[in-house]
């Protein structure tokens, strides 16, 4: 029995008719930790949360979530964990403190009244319990979300890209927020597109086209990646980029703010290119390659979705 | 001149998203020419204003050959169907209350003898008037169909009899609604399309509002079994049902004086199976329905053969046999069965068992369906 791990899929595949979305992914993850999922848009990471957490039937592929068989406990894999959605589905048209007290009526917790205020005291939301969830800003309605999926104490809590719009500091206490349920014991999977999240996860789960291209400490992901990065800086840089691109031992090139970001496998190829291109006012130097450009370096590899009409 | 024709240029705009639109929702599509063919072959085969073939018992003391005439033009007359003869007066007791019957035909003993001599002997006719209509062609033509029969036999020394007033007494019972107002089967009935109308529209929205609404994922992921879901959600309608009847009631009896003989409970009772019917099937529509405007195209499409063919608006027993075997399916059918006859004939709970275990079987095929319907996932 592998009950350490919250989540231990093999093999898990979903088609839409004959669109696969889940081209075979295996998950095993820990008791306790704080994982990060990754990948581009329709890579498939919601489609493999549903699958875990019941709510997509599994086309093909096995697995278990906090040791119940993902296929056919769904009931009991509902009462312990905490999803929040994509997007926002709490009902609109009720309050904020109407929405709160039906979750915490359907999970049955006792003395619905004070959780519910308690809930609405850390949230900050006491003062406008009465109005409609539908009127709350984006940012306040994940804060919300995010509060009802962990009102009953789930063992397993899977969020569906919980920051998309939310401000930076708000990104920041949401994370807070996370690492905090962690430390009581939560395990987390939180699927998301931002690098600076991925490097406070204890590990990440890349996907490209349905498929796990890397898993790992991002550290070794990067290392993995065989990557070298030269940056380089000025106003030159954009009229450089497209030409760098096409030169031999270059893999990819990118921008991080205005910088340009030049990476392969070579130094030397990567020297030689930028060297022939000079121009006065780029400085260039070799930087640590970063977790983007390593994800950008994987996409590539990852090739072209191979799983439409598979 | 540019400015219309940049005006027609967006007109086709929309026209094109429309077009796009229509076609993708099939239901719809469907819906838009199934109703008025629905429409067209209720309104011109099923429905008949002058209803014939209406089911009548006879009750007959005596058989000579002047009672077999005057049998005989009743049957081929259209207008009556005997499904029972008999000549003890026991088992035609109960029939109309039952409504089995619309109609019962008495010829007492000695009518032969009386009728000779020129005594005028009493012809009754029982009819359920609960609804004036169906009983009103019936009767009506009962007088010239036997005195056309008799003309024949009535010959030689009888001769003198066929001329001047009908050789019999012709005497009518109109039974339950004796002044034959529309109102006191009608306003029974509207309580039924009422609670139809409004209680299964109410549920059918249902599912298809959490769908629509993306809220569905969020129950989905909640653990909440789907007939938790289902009884949670039209649990509150049987009360708004209950309120609603109350006050059709109300109105039935200060506004149309229509009457209430019968026992208060057992009507409690066909509204309760009743009202969980149409809330059960309105479900069953919304677990079927993959938007709220298909749901109401569904209720709508349910609605129409409900009023039609349930014995609401045209006698159940004037419809040919394929509508009414359609009219047997729907609840309100069995409904009005309860309620008129609760209010108007004081039928027994005995006597209203079919029509109360049909709705209870209706209801049971509904939540099935809809359990079987219901998405536990969101593929
Ligand atoms: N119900 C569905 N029917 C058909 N195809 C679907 C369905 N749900 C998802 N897909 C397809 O499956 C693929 C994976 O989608 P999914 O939503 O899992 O991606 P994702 O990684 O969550 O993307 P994003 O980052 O944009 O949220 C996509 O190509 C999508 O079009
Ligand atoms: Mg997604």
């Amino acid at each position: 029995m592998a009950t350490d791990y919250a989540i231990d899929v093999h093999g898990l595949v979903k088609r839409f008719g004959n669109k696969t979305a889940v081209a075979g992914v295996d998950i095993q993850m820990p008791r306790g930790e704080v994982w990060g999922f990754l990948g581009p848009n329709g890579s498939g990471k919601t489609t493999t949360i549903r699958m875990i957490c019941g709510l997509l039937r599994v086309t093909e592929g096995t697995g278990q979530c906090l040791g119940y068989d993902i296929r056919k406990d769904a009931a009991q894999i509902r009462e312990l964990t905490g999803y929040m959605t994509q997007k926002f589905s709490f009902w609109t048209d009720m309050t904020i403190r109407e929405n709160l007290e039906f979750v915490a009526r359907l999970y049955r917790l006792p003395h619905t009244r004070q959780t519910v205020d308690e809930t609405l005291e850390t949230l900050g939301l006491t003062h406008r319990q009465h109005q409609l969830s539908g009127a709350l800003s984006g940012g306040w309605k994940q804060r919300l979300a995010l509060a009802a999926v962990t009102m009953h104490d789930p063992k397993l809590l899977l969020l569906d890209e919980p920051t998309a719009g939310v401000d930076p500091q708000a990104r920041r206490d949401f994370w807070d927020e996370i690492h905090h349920l962690s430390l009581k014991g939560m395990t987390v999977l939180v699927s998301t597109h931002y690098m600076d999240e991925a490097e406070r996860c204890d590990r990440i789960v890349y996907l490209a086209h349905g498929e796990k291209i890397i898993e790992g400490r991002v550290p070794d992901v990067i290392d993995r990646s065989g990557l070298l990065t030269f940056r380089g800086e000025g106003a030159g840089v954009r009229r450089l980029a497209d030409d760098i691109k096409h030169e031999p031992g270059v893999e990819h090139v990118a921008y991080f703010g205005s910088a340009l970001h030049v990476s392969g496998r070579n130094r030397a190829a990567i020297q030689a290119a930028i060297d022939k291109h000079p121009t006065d006012d780029v400085s260039w130097n070799e930087v640590r390659t970063s977790l983007e450009d390593a994800f950008i370096a994987l996409s590539a590899e990852a090739g072209e979705d191979k799983r439409v009409h598979a | 001149m540019t400015g219309l024709f940049r005006s027609f240029g967006r007109i086709w705009a929309v026209f094109m998203k429309e077009t796009v639109q229509i076609r993708r929702d099939r239901l719809t599509f469907a819906v838009m020419f199934g109703i008025p063919i629905m429409q067209l072959i209720l309104f011109g085969y099923a429905i008949n204003m002058n209803p014939k073939h209406l089911p009548a018992a006879l009750l007959v003391e005596e058989q000579t050959p002047i009672v077999r005439t005057m049998v005989q033009s009743l049957r081929t007359s259209d207008y009556y169907d005997f499904v029972m003869q008999t000549d003890d007066p026991r088992e035609t007791g109960d029939l109309l209350a039952r409504g089995e019957v619309a109609f019962v035909v008495s010829i007492p003993s000695g009518f032969t003898r009386k009728l000779v001599r020129g005594e005028r002997p009493q012809l009754l006719i029982e009819a359920d008037a609960t609804d004036p209509a169906a009983a009103s062609g019936a009767v009506a033509f009962a007088q010239t169909i036997l005195t056309d029969a008799l003309r024949h036999d009535l010959k030689g020394p009888l001769a003198s009899l066929a001329a001047g007033p009908p050789p019999f007494d012709l005497v009518v019972h109109q039974k339950y609604n004796p002044e034959a107002k529309t109102s006191y089967n009608i306003v029974p009935g509207l309580l039924g399309v009422i609670l139809t109308m409004t209680l299964v529209m109410i549920t059918a929205i249902a599912m298809t509002r959490e769908s629509e609404q993306g809220t569905i994922e969020n129950l989905l992921a909640m653990p909440v079994k789907p007939i938790e879901v289902m009884l949670g959600k039209i649990l509150p309608y049987v009360v708004v049902g209950a309120g609603q009847t109350l006050l059709i009631l109300l109105a039935a009896r200060i506004l149309f004086n229509v009457p209430f003989i019968g026992n208060p409970w057992i009507l409690f009772l066909g509204v309760s199976v009743f009202v969980l019917a149409n809330l059960a099937l309105g479900f069953t529509f919304s677990t079927i329905a993959r938007t709220q405007m298909q749901a109401m195209q569904l209720t709508f499409f349910f609605f129409l053969p409900s009023i039609l063919l349930s014995g609401f608006m045209f006698p159940f027993r004037g419809m040919p046999e394929w509508a009414q075997t359609i009219g047997e399916v729907l609840p309100l059918t069995h409904f009005l069965r309860i309620v008129r006859g609760v209010m108007l004939k004081d039928t027994s709970l005995a006597q209203l068992q079919a029509p109360i275990l049909a709705l209870c079987l209706f209801t049971a095929v509904a939540v099935s369906i809809a359990m079987l319907r219901y998405r536990r996932t969101l593929d």
